[in-house]
């Protein structure tokens, strides 16, 4: 080592310093996009896709390739549609599927986050019942309508049972992938400043595995609208309300096209509204605090 | 400046750590791989010593050794010190956190109440010279202010709880290697002034002859599988000629080194 005021550092370290830290400083973000142009960025491709299949539907309505009772036009079904948004009855029908779902997804939540944690951190448990947790993330969850009505009969709780028994699995084993792709130098990093078990998974677990457990959360969200909508369809009862499945259904059992397709294009659009405004929000702040997500 | 910061006042303790014939085998049996096979080596309070050695000479294994990370197969390591802080390659920062917050987190850690832990964070990055970039977060920083964040996390870490006899140590484990020259250049000008300023004891793993030279005043060089120690020199305060002298005899001993391995 040279002595303090003499050797290699004749060229004002100081000033090499500032200058490399004015030039490795990322751009914090140029100048911002406008906001009308962002939305146009983000809503104009996907109406570009509605408009060309609405085309497509009308077309070969025209061409008459099928009776009008299996390929209805797209103004009957239109015309159906408005009917149930202005007399209230679809609103009655959201509410009654999005309620279940949401009250559904939330015990969902609070049962995975625990079993998925166990899973991740304990290797006996990892190896007893994770290929269970993945095996069950690919079983459809109509599987399990029948047994639940055989269990339960047709009440709340057999639909309950079935979208739990649908979103579990996803959202443990979202929670599992985000813990296993935490780069191991963090947790490495925590124990030479002297974390605990504990103060590790407050500190440095649980944070560095949020964008796996919201991509698992995600996931667990379309999983339990799924099998709510199977659950709602098969175990239809007048005691258990009208929701967007039993609609569907009585749209089949009456033959009625226009409202077997008003009812998916319903689902659709909660399912993708949900994933919207919920879960597309929240994944950008987190992900964009940890500057990924340039896509979203 | 506060106390946290100032130099170490007079001890009476020798040395910060001591490693008395440490020894550190993987796996068991035949099949066991002896990465250090008595390795004698103590570093004074306030010391800052060198580690040199080639790929695989245990260095990493070493630092982990002292860091607690690892448990010794066989000899002693005796700690005079707080938790040694360790600093890695890798910055190894936390992505969600802001560069403050990561300075707190051991101190968040260890209890420190707020106030307290605020004042040191906004000490230790001045330090750092990035009193300005406080908020910002690891991915808007550069590879050498991530990694100026992360040795003032370390000095967070080894100075909390040094004093009253306990010496702080902090433990590099070529910190520098994945920069730039230039900012390595930088970097190591600036390590130096930030251990004259604290007073830390430096543990400093490098394979880098001449980084060793011009930091250290203590260099230590390994022999490779398994690690002992096979010299020391002691360059500190060395002119522009010895520097460059002693960097070609150490690079020759280290090269005697290597090359004794292509025969085996």
């Amino acid at each position: 080592m040279p002595p303090p005021d003499a050797g290699v550092d004749t060229v004002e370290p100081d000033a090499v310093a500032a200058g490399l830290d004015a030039l490795d400083t990322p751009d914090p973000g140029s100048s911002r996009t406008p906001v009308w142009r962002r939305i146009a960025r983000t809503a104009v491709p996907p109406l570009v896709t509605l408009v060309l299949v609405i085309g497509v539907w009308q077309a070969l309505w025209a061409l008459a390739f099928w009776p009008e009772f299996k390929l209805p036009a797209p103004a009957t079904v239109g015309g159906e549609l408005w009917a149930r948004l202005t007399s209230g009855e679809a609103l009655g029908f959201i509410w009654t599927s999005v309620h279940r779902a949401v009250l559904g997804f939330l015990i969902g939540v609070a049962i995975a986050t625990p079993i998925g944690l166990v899973v991740a951190k304990v290797r006996f448990v990892r190896a007893a019942i994770g290929p269970l947790l993945s095996g069950l993330q690919s079983l459809p969850s109509v599987a399990w309508v029948p047994a639940a009505v055989l269990w339960f009969g047709v009440t709340p709780t057999t639909i309950y049972v079935v979208l739990l028994l649908g979103s579990i699995p996803s959202i443990a084993n979202g929670l599992v992938a985000g813990i296993d792709q935490i780069p191991p130098i963090l947790p490495r990093a925590g124990k030479v400043m002297g974390a605990g078990r504990l103060a590790g998974a407050r500190h440095i677990l649980l944070p560095a595995a949020l964008p796996g457990y919201l991509a698992g959360l995600k996931q667990g969200w379309a999983f339990s609208w799924r099998s709510l909508m199977a659950a709602e369809i098969i175990a239809t009862s007048p005691d258990l309300g009208t929701g967007l499945g039993a609609y569907l259904d009585n749209g089949r059992f009456l033959a009625d096209m226009p409202t077997v397709i008003s009812a998916i294009v319903l689902i659709l659009f909660v399912g993708v509204g949900i994933e919207l405004l919920v879960f597309r929000p929240l994944e950008r702040v987190v992900l964009a605090a940890r500057g990924l997500g340039g896509a979203l | 400046m506060t106390a946290i910061l100032e130099p170490e006042t007079q001890s009476t303790v020798e040395h910060a750590v001591r490693l008395s014939g440490v020894r550190k085998a993987f796996g068991t049996g035949a099949r066991s791989v002896v990465a250090l096979d008595g390795v004698d080596l103590a570093v004074e309070p306030g010391e800052f010593v060198c580690l040199l050695g080639a790929s695989g000479c245990g260095k990493t294994t070493l630092l982990n050794l002292v860091a607690g990370l690892d448990a010794v197969s066989g000899g002693e390591i005796e700690l005079n010190t707080a938790r040694p802080a360790v600093m890695f390659q890798e910055a190894a920062l936390m992505p969600w956190l802001t560069a403050s917050r990561n300075v707190e987190l051991p101190l968040r850690i260890a209890g420190v109440k707020r106030a307290d832990r605020r004042r040191r964070t906004a000490e230790l990055l001045d330090l750092v010279r990035l009193g300005e970039v406080g908020d910002k977060r690891p991915h808007e920083l550069s590879g050498g202010m991530r990694q100026r964040v992360a040795l003032a996390r370390a000095l967070a870490s080894a100075v909390h709880g040094a004093g009253g006899g306990k010496q702080a140590l902090l433990l590099m484990d070529e910190p520098f290697s994945a920069l730039d020259a230039i900012t390595r250049d930088v970097l190591q000008a600036e390590l130096l002034r930030v251990w004259r300023t604290t007073g830390t004891a430096v543990l400093f793993v490098t394979h880098d002859v001449r980084e060793a030279v011009r930091l250290g005043q203590r260099v230590v060089l390994l022999s490779s599988r398994p690690g002992r120690v096979v010299q020391e020199w002691q360059v500190d305060r060395l002119s522009a000629a010895g520097e460059a002298k002693t960097v070609d005899e150490i690079n020759g001993r280290l090269r005697e080194v290597i090359s004794s391995h292509a025969a085996a």
